[in-house]
This record gives structure tokens, C-alpha cells and sequence, in this order.
């Protein structure tokens, strides 16, 4: 009797910590003074926005201005624009293959890059068309790609999961192996002596049960390695919600001796203020951080997954409705007198136009030429003496 | 110097000359099970020669995010076959990112060597020869020295060359092969076969340890052993065998193969990993096809047998001198 009284006691307890670890509210964020659209203000965020383990979280108070916060809808809308355009084409049978949409996780991308530096470098899961766009690439250099044409940012070879920038290392198709190249990136930046830079290494809850996920954070906190690992938690590792495939749900808590930080990745206030302290972190010289980004993705894990088999149609309108980052920081901008919603639908429509002419120009790209069919395998020059073709008869003499 | 000292000073050139080469891996630091790496550390720092975990993924996925950043990684991965959970990151990541980039990026400045064949008692997880299982992932090089100067030469090589290299080192010549190594820093193409013994009648195709092997059985069939010489036909105690070290298995030199086998018109391969869609297979498919006409007796392959190597068997497992003079024999009284 003594034990079940203990139990319903803690049941309450239990039950609350549950409720505060999926907080993704997108509207929450409170100002502290008056926001004025000329000059930065001071906004609190939910009480409920951050979590620490062995470490203190971030500040609820968080600087912003009327620029930022603009620069941020603008991205946001254009990174959703482009999606949908992704998820169009491939709905037309025009994009192939495999084909991972961010619609839904707009704020995380969006957020990460609101407060990293062009030095930083991003490396990332299959989930990666905004990264490339915003590290520098163009949204018809993404669609290109996906359409598998010259233009494409890597010549049309790549596809939905291999498209990279200078700063960006990539999406990477298999499920979890980007994280030790994160820790090979951070350490490279590391042994050239570069303070100040971060890598930022994303993967999935999926990938978090991964073997080299934890073999890199044993590497990471060994060697104060300046990466800051990205748990991106949409709640569903492909079609297997995080309960049933996680023993341990609170992603931030896993790096074992890492410290870790639970962010509410819906609100984009948030992310921005979850990096400017990862990049504090770093530059104090405390290696590395796990943040988990509880996010919520509105389609199937891929093109072919419907999304609707492990999870209800009201779950997902629900969040579409009521928690969605690109609506949240509307609403911020609007309350808060920073725009009018006929500005804000201006910059949306600007977004759509931008990424309806890229989708043709992307469209109108030539398929590849034949002879990159064999480049890049080995380096020029150093290439074995032939190659096997397609066919029989066809073989290529380096 | 000896195999393992000719290794260390291969990666001593290379860190002496290139600011931006580390080498890394399981108990490097203290100078590898093999002394491969011995007193680097001290000598370059502990920075730049360190260890890391037991986690041969780990290792190479972060020689890969290293390279891809335009630095030199020399990665170790302890035995051969310990290469396989680093399988994926080798054959996915290593093998492809300059393709699937469309040219951006690659791992090319990485180099993962590793202690492979057998040394008569390493048993099931210290003897094996995984060669085989990278030939067909285009991206990436697989190289196997046979001797203390061409381990130099071409561990220089693979770590200098601009794409990923996996370098076998077979371990029993770590320390029962010794030359004469030229201290400077000199360069063996890879890419190249070298041929060791001219001859005209029949192919002797191998690489690492069994070399060795190799010419103890050419001598045991030109000149045989009392107790061998009567299963040696006198016939064939004069014939000529043309002994091929591969050196590079991945890409491997089509060429100087097909050349040789259309003088000979024989081709014997040893190998010590299995035979079944070991390196050999693949060799002998291409051969068969470019030779077809000049062969005068099907394409022999002398290998490990398709069991696992047991510690208690591990002698008979390797292809040794007799089983490969008698693959010569049947080759050439076929």
C-alpha cells in the first residue's frame, strides 16, 4: 500500500514533467518593453521554452529587433514555399527517388542560421533543402537538384539528400552517419586553431539510437570538441513514434556527460536564442552541447510516407492550427506593431512568386552532361584506366 | 628498417612535411599494437598523434569530417577486421562524397591503414584479408605493400594521393621482412603492378604475405624438394612463371595483367581471403574476358578456403608454397 501511495503521489509529477517536455507553443513569447520598430526591445519567452541538464539554460529574455524578426518571416515563408514547390514536382512525377520535406520545421533552419556566422559549418540528415539554401545556395539550385539537372547544386548528381555549400557539408542519406564527420569538422576547426566557430551537427530522434551517434559523443566531450550536436525531435523516427523506439524520450539528457539543453524548436524566438548560446558556449571554450529541438514536421517522414498511418489527421491539423513557427512569429510581428498583415502577405506572396520562377527556371535546366556521368569518382587524373558503362559496349577511357 | 619501422617512417615524412596531417586511432599514441606509430607522439605531439576510442565508425566518419576540411587524416583502424563496422562509413561516405557533392567535397586527404592477413594464430578476428569486400566501391583505392620499401613508397602515396585510401598492411612482414629504406621521402605509384619475376609460361598473380609464398613455390617447381619431387612432372621443372606483385587492388592494373596473360596464356591468382568473390573472382572475370582467345588453361585462383578462419587450422586455411605449386601444375598440364 505504502509503494501505490508513493506511485499516485508522483503520478501528478510524472504526468506534469511529460506535458512541459513537448511544450512547442509558437505564439508564447511575451514582450518585456514596449517593441518599437526602430530600435531592439527585450521579449521573455515561455517559462516553459527551455530545459537544462548539468547545465543552466539559456535566458528567458531575448533580444530582438524589428529587422531580424522580418528577415526571419521572410526565410521561413520562402523555405516553405520552396517545399511545397518540391512536394508539387514530385507529385508530378518530375522529382524521383527519395524526397524529405522540412514543411513544418521551418523554425529550426531558420532559427540556426538567424544566429551562426558564415565561418560556422552545418552538417545535417536527409531533411537539408533549407540549409542549403540559406548557407548560401539558391532555391533553384535546390530544385535543380531534386529535379536531377545540370543546374542542381551538385550537377544533378546528388539528389534530394547530397546538396552542399561552402559552409554546409551536406545532407547525408544514411541515418545517423553525418554525426562523426560533424566531430571530424569541429575538430579540424579545432586543430587550425579557430575560436569562435562551431560546427553544427543535426540528426533525427530516429538517428539518436544510432551506435557512431554516441561513439561521436564520447569523442566530442573527450576531446572538448567545439560541436554542438542538434537533435531535431519531429516526435516520429519515419513511421515509429519517439516513445516506442526511444527507452529515453528527453533526447538532451543522452550525451551522457555532455551537457544538454530541451528547446521548443516551434518558436523560432527560441532557436534564435538556443544558438546564441551554443555559440557562447563555444567561444568559452566548453565544448560541446546536445540541444534537442522538439519540432514537429507536418508531412510523411518522405515522399512515399503519407504521414497519416501512426498519427491521426487531427494531430497534425492541430499543430498545422495552433502551433505552426511561420504563424507564431506572424502573430509576434503583428502584436507587437512591427508590420501589418498586408506586409507581411506582400512578403509571403514575394516568396511564392520567387520560388514559382525558380521552379521554372530549375524546370527548364539540361539534364546533365554524359561525361560527368564518370567525374568525380576519383580524382581527375588519378582515375583508373576504364570505367564499365551502362551497357556492354560502353566504356569509359580516362 | 623492418615493415612496421618503414610504416612509422612514412607517416614521420609526412607529419614533418604537412603541418596539417594527425594520425589517430586505437593506442597510436603509445605506438599501436604494432609499433607502427612508436614515439610519434613525442615526437610531434600529442595534438597531432592521438587516441581515440574503441570505435572504428567513429574513427573513420571523424577522419572524413576532418579531410573534407582539407586536412591530412591518417586514420587506424587496429586489425583488418575491425574494418567492418566502419564498412558503411568507408563504402557511403569515404567512396562518395566527391560523386554525390558534384565535386565540392571529398575525403581524399584521408588514408586508413590497417594490419590485415594472417600470422599463423590470430585465429577468426586477427587473420582475415577483407580486400575483397571494397572492390566495388569506386571512390575510394585499396592498396597492399609486400615490403619494408614499398610500404614506404606507397603509404606515401596513398596518404598524399587526392582520394581516399584504405592501405593494408599484412602484419607478418611487419617484422619478418627487412630492407635497405631510403630514409628520404620517395614516392611508389599506386595504380601499378610490379613485375618481380619475368617469365613466359604461365601468370603468378598475388599481393602482401603470400609473395613470399609464391616464390618458394616457383623454386619448389623448378628445383623440388626430395619429398615433392615426385608429384613435379620433370616436364615442368623448366618452365618459366612470370610473378606479378598487384600491389593496388582498387583500381587495379588491368594492363600490365593483360599484357602478361597474353604472352603466358595462364593465369594463376593467390590470394588469402576466401575464394569465393574474393578479389581473384573479379580479376579472373575481367581476364577471361580480355584473354579469352590467348588462355590455355581455365584461370586458377589459389585462396583461403570459404570457412572461417579457425585458429586451430589457420596453416591450412592461407594458401602455402605446396598448394600453390601445385595450382601451377595443374595450370600448366592442363
Amino acid at each position: 500500500m505504502a509503494s501505490l501511495a508513493t506511485l499516485s503521489r508522483r503520478a501528478p509529477r510524472l504526468f506534469r514533467s511529460l506535458t512541459r517536455s513537448v511544450q512547442t507553443v509558437a505564439d508564447s513569447t511575451q514582450p518585456r518593453d514596449a517593441p518599437t520598430p526602430s530600435k531592439p526591445f527585450t521579449v521573455r519567452l515561455h517559462d516553459d521554452t527551455f530545459q537544462g541538464y548539468k547545465t543552466e539554460p539559456p535566458s528567458l529574455d531575448v533580444e530582438v529587433n524589428k529587422d531580424l524578426l522580418m528577415d526571419m518571416y521572410q526565410k521561413m515563408t520562402l523555405m516553405r514555399r520552396m517545399e511545397m514547390a518540391a512536394d508539387a514536382l514530385y507529385r508530378q512525377k518530375l522529382i524521383r527517388g527519395f524526397c524529405h520535406l522540412a514543411i513544418g520545421q521551418e523554425a529550426v533552419s531558420v532559427g540556426i542560421e538567424s544566429a551562426i556566422t558564415p565561418e560556422d559549418r552545418v552538417i545535417t540528415s536527409y531533411r537539408c533543402h533549407p540549409f542549403a539554401v540559406l548557407r548560401g545556395g539558391t532555391v533553384k539550385g535546390v530544385l535543380a537538384e531534386l529535379l536531377g539537372r545540370q543546374d542542381g547544386m551538385s550537377n544533378g548528381k546528388g539528389g534530394s539528400m547530397h546538396i552542399f555549400t561552402p559552409s554546409f557539408f551536406g545532407g547525408n542519406g544514411i541515418v545517423g552517419a553525418q554525426v562523426p564527420l560533424g566531430a571530424g569538422l569541429a575538430l579540424a576547426q579545432q586543430y587550425t586553431g579557430k575560436n569562435d566557430v562551431a560546427t553544427f551537427t543535426l540528426y533525427g530522434d530516429g538517428a539518436s539510437n544510432q551506435g557512431q551517434v554516441f561513439e561521436t559523443f564520447n569523442m566530442a566531450k573527450l576531446w572538448n570538441l567545439p560541436c554542438i550536436f542538434i537533435c531535431e525531435n519531429n516526435k516520429y523516427g519515419m513511421g515509429t513514434s519517439a516513445e516506442r523506439a526511444s527507452a529515453n524520450t528527453a533526447y538532451y539528457t543522452r550525451g551522457d556527460t555532455i551537457p544538454g539543453i530541451q528547446v521548443n524548436a516551434m518558436d523560432i524566438i527560441a532557436v534564435h536564442q538556443s544558438v546564441k548560446f551554443a555559440k557562447q558556449w563555444v567561444s568559452d571554450g566548453k565544448g560541446p552541447l546536445l540541444m534537442e529541438y522538439v519540432t514537429y514536421r507536418y508531412g510523411g517522414h518522405s515522399m512515399s510516407d503519407p504521414g497519416t498511418t501512426y498519427r491521426t489527421r487531427d494531430e497534425v491539423q492541430k499543430m498545422r492550427n495552433t502551433q505552426d513557427p511561420i504563424r507564431g512569429l506572424q502573430k509576434y510581428i503583428e502584436d507587437w506593431g512591427l508590420a501589418s498583415e498586408d506586409e507581411l502577405k506582400a512578403i509571403d506572396k514575394a516568396s511564392k512568386s520567387e520560388v514559382e520562377k525558380a521552379t521554372e527556371e530549375a524546370k527548364s535546366s539540361p539534364i546533365p552532361d554524359m561525361n560527368d556521368f564518370w567525374s568525380d569518382i576519383y580524382y581527375k587524373g588519378t582515375e583508373p584506366t576504364h570505367m564499365r558503362g551502362r551497357e556492354r559496349e560502353e566504356v569509359h577511357y580516362f | 628498417m623492418n615493415t612496421y619501422q618503414a610504416v612509422r617512417d612514412a607517416m614521420s615524412t609526412i607529419l614533418t612535411k604537412d603541418d596539417s596531417a594527425v594520425v589517430f586511432g586505437e593506442d597510436v599514441g603509445f605506438g599501436g599494437v604494432f609499433r607502427c606509430t612508436l614515439g610519434l607522439a613525442e615526437e610531434f605531439g600529442r595534438e597531432r598523434v592521438f587516441n581515440t576510442s574503441l570505435t572504428e565508425q567513429g574513427i573513420v566518419g571523424f577522419g572524413i569530417g576532418f579531410a573534407s576540411m582539407g586536412q591530412t587524416a591518417i586514420a587506424e583502424v587496429q586489425f583488418a577486421d575491425y574494418i567492418f563496422p566502419a564498412f558503411d562509413q568507408i563504402v557511403s561516405e569515404a567512396a562518395k562524397f566527391r560523386y554525390r557533392s558534384g565535386g565540392q567535397y571529398n575525403a581524399g586527404s584521408l588514408t586508413i591503414r590497417t594490419p590485415t592477413m594472417a600470422v599463423g594464430h590470430g585465429g577468426l578476428y586477427h587473420s582475415q584479408s577483407p580486400e575483397g569486400f571494397f572492390m566495388g566501391a569506386s571512390g575510394i583505392k585499396v592498396v597492399i605493400p609486400r615490403s619494408p620499401i614499398q610500404a614506404k613508397g606507397l603509404l606515401i602515396s596513398s596518404i598524399r594521393d587526392p582520394n581516399p585510401v584504405v592501405f593494408m598492411e599484412p602484419k607478418i612482414l611487419y617484422r619478418s621482412a627487412v630492407e635497405q629504406v631510403p630514409i628520404d621521402d620517395y614516392s611508389i605509384p599506386l595504380g601499378q603492378a610490379e613485375t618481380l619475376i619475368p617469365g613466359t609460361d604461365v601468370t603468378l598473380l598475388t599481393w602482401g604475405t603470400p609473395v613470399y609464398h609464391c616464390e618458394t613455390a616457383i623454386n619448389f617447381l623448378n628445383a623440388p624438394p626430395e619429398g615433392l619431387a615426385k608429384h613435379v612432372p620433370e616436364s615442368l621443372r623448366k618452365a618459366r612463371v612470370e610473378l606479378i606483385d598487384l600491389r593496388t587492388i582498387l583500381p587495379w592494373d588491368v594492363k600490365t595483367v593483360e599484357e602478361s596473360v597474353n604472352r603466358t596464356g595462364r593465369l594463376v591468382i593467390v590470394h588469402e581471403a576466401g575464394k569465393t568473390a574474393g578479389a581473384g573472382a573479379e580479376i579472373g572475370a575481367e581476364i577471361q574476358q580480355r584473354c579469352f582467345l590467348r588462355l590455355r588453361a581455365p584461370i586458377q585462383r589459389i585462396a583461403g578456403w570459404d570457412v572461417p578462419n579457425g585458429l586451430a587450422y589457420e596453416k591450412f586455411h592461407i594458401p602455402d608454397p605446396v598448394r600453390i605449386m601445385d595450382g601451377l601444375i595443374e595450370t600448366l598440364s592442363y
